[in-house]
């Protein structure tokens, strides 16, 4: 065991403070230490996505991080993701699209695909599942995700569209 | 009320999932949890000298360090679950841990329990094993062999059984007009799901009893049989499924450590959690297929089919595992004719003991075997007599009109349309314009290939006195609890025991359509022996064929009941009464009516019953059906193969499936997807490599091809419906239809565009070396 260290970040808008050991893997501190236990370990060799958290915003694969590479940053999980209350429209895509069978690789999945579409809003089917690799499910044969990735890329569009239009009718009035 | 059956119905398992709130096991935490590691041999063959673990108790933190020599003696041996009889089976049941040899890479040695994970995994390194390596024999054809290295030493020539239903004269082969001969070799794959495998075990000292949360398709099937290898009675163990990641067969198995954590729970009187790494999962999990298939296909030069001889030759691994013995025996061997009327068909099996991981089921379970060989077989008999390989298929599929069709091996085909299948699927393909763009492409030098699979599978496993007459040491029939609470909501438990599969939603589906209310008013309950009297579990594709017929039947018997009380209360006998839209309602005379949550009420509340009425409204059912159910289809594949890489594109995937009556049309695509990936995965990626001396090559995702999505084109799926008359539902099951036709479709259009080069055959999976190679070997034949 060696000498643990102090470590602090900000996990899905929350300060979290913790002794830790320098060896534990971020998906381990996620998981075990602060119960988000939504992230998921897939492998052992970093192929499978099923751990992709972000850190400031990047998506990173937690089970190749090390807890205290994360000092100091901000973590988001799937758990920050969305909630039943608001979901965020890749979850809606998932849901209506039948994105997931058994939802093991899902919530890794969705926080790449939602890197994704931050990226590129309007991608092709090819470039969904190019943007896929490095991403494993074994139950879906893949088509329903790219499905629930357009699904998802519809509504954030439709969402700027909207607000768009709040903030011109905004900008109208004020003027 | 709109309907239920046959409704696109988004489900209702995903809330939870998307959310990150689902409850895997590896998510439980109990207080004073400590966690667990296996030490595993690092040889394929070895004699264990010693095991010294003295430095490995020393480490701080660490609980206790087991080795066969503790636990062996106290608990009982994994046993076989599949004793096929006739075959002088020699099942060697599985120690808890491995103590005077080891028989394969990766067999549990040592069990350490310490505080943390990763102190675990320090004090595996400081137990030391002193091995004597034995010579070791990894392929079912040498271990056969003269002089191969012996496995067990009481299973004279490695041989686990041999099984020969069935003979045919050596005339008919020698007469016919046409024999083609070809050896496949389906090649070792790790089913794999996302999730490994891991348990939780509990032990309360007091009164004794123990739950064990663990990734499992069939709980009570562990609970009967970790019962017996703990030595805790089945009414104290409580056997939890929670949310499980998959399993694709590698779940129904019943595993050694699993059982260690519940011995170490008690042990140290504290909850004791195990996780398989994914490196530790490719050598503790079941493996799959492996099998040297040998087929003989007889017929005339015009195309008629007259008798098949298969010899199976099987790589068990180093124990017959589970269900391992059936599948290459019952599975495999009761199906070689598939959707094919040939008059005559023998079968025999080997099974072989070897150094390896033991194989079991993997999605499909013997009937993607099957398929491949009489897909790959009749595709060889009419490029031997020079016929199309779609008109030799119109020749011989069994005929709509001869339904319920026995086939040569004494099985019956419950219902089939094969010719609609057909003739749907060349419709979407737009059939005859593929094979004009086949020539054009051809005068460009280009590789194109088409390739069918018009296949048939058993599924809906099945009659229980069928179970017992091939060996199966279980049931086959399923349970199903229908509650209705005092609200009206409803509560269903099912013996099933589902991992993805949205049977929380079709089941929800069903029972809605029963009573007429919204599907949110129901949750249906899986995978806790605590709240389910039993079952089977979830496999074979028989969630909805017969535990979706135990649910039906159980809704049916609430109905009955609820019409009889809904009949005293509107002063009318129960005949009078119709059930609409979640009312109950006197026939023709409107206003006079009961509401389903009204009737609900008055069930539990019991202030006014029929004469003699037991009060609540609930019903079970225990369902057995009389036969297994035949799912089959077409499915059309088409590549371009490459060739200067030799790199198979697959251009389109076309599957027409009938899976008899459809409840979610959204689900049975899903189902059907993620096992063309599967079955397309066998055949072009996935493979398992050892060593000579029984090292396992392929052991992480870096070196073992798992399917990613941009391998796929987009598939095109259509289905046709034939209700199966064997349960109340017409379902015939749809989890495994994917993966067995797709394998030999993609194996065929490859071929088909090999032709040129005189390529009759080669083995999976057609990586672009394997088929480069073939193709530089070849001169062009034209
Ligand atoms: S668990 Fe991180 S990539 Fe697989
Ligand atoms: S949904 Fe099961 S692994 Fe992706």
């Amino acid at each position: 065991m060696g000498s643990k260290m102090e470590i602090s970040m900000k996990v899905n808008g929350i300060e979290k403070k913790s002794y830790t050991e320098p060896r534990m893997l971020l998906v381990h501190y996620l998981r075990d230490e602060l119960d988000l236990t939504g992230t998921h370990i897939g492998c052992d060799t970093s192929q499978c996505g099923a751990c992709t958290v972000y850190i400031d915003g990047k998506s990173v694969k937690s089970c190749t991080t090390l807890a205290v590479q994360a000092d100091g940053t901000e973590v988001t999980t799937v758990e920050g993701l969305g909630d039943m209350e608001k979901l965020h429209a890749i979850q809606r895509g998932f849901w209506e699209e039948h994105g997931l069978q058994c939802g093991y690789c899902t919530p890794g999945v969705m926080m790449a695909m939602a890197a994704l579409l931050k990226e590129n809003p309007d991608p092709s089917e090819s470039e969904i599942r190019e943007g896929m690799k490095g991403a494993i499910c074994r139950c879906t044969g893949y088509q329903f995700i790219v499905k629930a990735v357009q699904h998802a890329a519809r509504s954030l569009a439709e969402e700027n569209e909207k607000e768009k239009l709040v903030q011109s009718a905004g900008e109208g009035g004020a003027k | 009320m709109a309907k239920l059956h046959g409704a696109r119905i988004k489900r209702q398992e995903d809330p939870r999932l998307i959310t990150g709130n689902g409850n895997f096991t590896d998510d439980i935490k109990l207080p004073g949890m400590v966690h667990a590691r296996v030490l595993r041999s690092p040889y394929a063959h070895a004699k264990i000298l010693s095991i010294d673990v003295t430095q490995a108790l020393e480490h701080p933190g660490v609980l206790a360090v087991y080795t066969g020599k503790d636990v062996n003696p106290v608990m009982q041996p994994v046993p076989t679950s599949w004793v096929v009889p006739g075959c002088n089976i020699k099942p060697k049941p599985r120690m808890p841990l491995a103590e005077e040899k080891v028989h394969y890479a990766g067999e549990g040695v040592a069990f350490v329990v310490a505080e943390d994970r990763y102190i675990a995994k320090d004090a595996l390194e400081k137990i030391k094993v002193e091995y004597e390596e034995l010579p070791a024999v990894t392929h079912q054809e040498d271990a056969l062999k003269e002089g191969a290295p012996i496995i067990h030493e009481d299973v004279e020539g490695n041989l686990a059984f041999d099984w020969q239903p069935a003979e045919i004269e050596d005339e008919i082969f020698e007469q016919a007009e046409v024999v083609v001969k070809q050896r496949f070799y389906e090649q070792r794959v790790v089913p794999n799901p996302m999730e490994t495998r891991g348990a939780v075990a509990q032990y309360n000292s007091g009164g004794g009893e123990m739950t064990i949360w663990c990734t499992s398709q069939n709980p009570h099937i562990h609970r009967m049989v970790y019962s017996e290898v703990l030595g805790i009675p089945e009414s104290k163990l409580r056997i939890v499924a929670p949310d499980v990641g998959g399993g694709f067969g590698a779940k129904i198995g019943v595993y050694t450590e699993e059982a260690l954590a519940g011995y170490a729970a008690k042990h140290l009187k504290r909850p004791v959690k195990w996780i398989e790494e994914r490196s530790e999962h490719f050598l503790a999990t079941n493996h799959a297929r492996d099998e040297v298939i040998e087929v003989e296909l007889a017929g005339n030069k015009d195309g008629t089919l007259t008798a098949l001889r298969v010899v199976n030759t099987a790589n068990m691994g180093a124990y017959l595992s589970t269900m391992g013995a059936g599948v290459p025996t019952i599975d495999f061997g009761l199906m070689i004719t598939g959707a094919y009327d040939i008059p005559k068909a023998a079968v025999r099996t080997y099974g072989v003991y070897t150094n390896t991981t033991p194989t079991d089921a993997y999605r499909g379970a013997g009937k993607p075997e099957a398929t491949f060989q009489i897909e790959r077989a009749i595709d060889l008999f009419a490029h031997e007599i020079g016929m199309d390989v779609l008109e030799i298929r119109r020749k011989n599929l069994v005929k709509k009109e001869a339904f319920p069709y026995t086939n040569a091996m004494g099985l019956n085909y419950d219902s089939g349309n094969y010719q609609l299948s057909l003739e749907k699927a060349l419709e979407m393909a737009n059939y005859e314009e593929l094979r004009e763009e086949q020539k054009r492409l051809a005068a460009e030098g280009r590789l194109m290939g088409i390739g069918f699979s018009t296949y048939v599978e058993l599924c809906g496993l099945g009659p229980s006195k069928v179970a017992g007459a091939i060996g199966f040491q279980g049931g086959l029939w399923e349970n199903s609890t229908v509650r209705v609470h005092p609200s009206g909501k409803v509560a269903v438990y099912t013996g099933a025991s589902p991992h993805g599969q949205g049977v929380k939603t079709t089941f929800a589906q069903v029972v809605g359509e029963k009573f007429g209310i919204p599907i949110e008013d129901i949750e249906v309950y899986s995978g806790d022996t605590g709240s389910i009297a039993m079952g089977w579990g979830t496999y074979g594709s028989r969630t909805t064929a017969v535990g979706g017929g135990a649910l039906a039947i159980a809704a049916d018997r609430v109905v009955d009941k609820a019409k009889k009380i809904a009949a005293h209360e509107l002063e009318t006998s129960p005949e009078d009464i119709e059930l609409k839209d979640g009312v109950f309602q006197v026939k023709g005379v409107p206003g006079r009516q009961r509401t389903f949550q009204e009737i609900a009420k008055s069930a539990n509340m019991a202030w006014d019953l029929p004469e003699g009425m037991e009060p609540a409204l609930e019903a079970q059912s225990f369902f057995d059906p009389e036969n297994f159910v035949y799912p089959f289809g077409t499915h059309i594949c088409v590549v371009e193969v490459d060739k200067d890489t030799g790199k198979v594109e697959l251009k389109r995937y076309i599957a027409v499936d009938d899976v008899g009556r459809v409840i979610n049309p959204t689900i049975v695509e899903g189902q059907v997807h993620g096992g063309l990936a599967q079955g397309i995965g066998q055949a072009l990626w996935e493979g398992t490599v050892y060593s000579e001396n029984g090292q396992l090559l392929s052991g992480t995702f870096m070196d073992y091809t798992m399917p990613q999505a941009d391998f796929f084109p987009e598939f095109e799926t259509a289905y046709t419906e034939t209700p199966s008359p064997v349960n109340p539902l017409g379902a015939k099951g749809v989890g495994e239809t994917g993966t067995t036709a797709s394998t030999p479709a993609v194996v065929n259009a490859v071929m088909d565009a090999l032709r040129s080069y005189g390529i009759k055959d080669l083995e999976m999976p057609l990586t672009p070396e394997k088929v480069w190679a073939a193709m530089q070997n070849r001169r062009e034949l034209v």
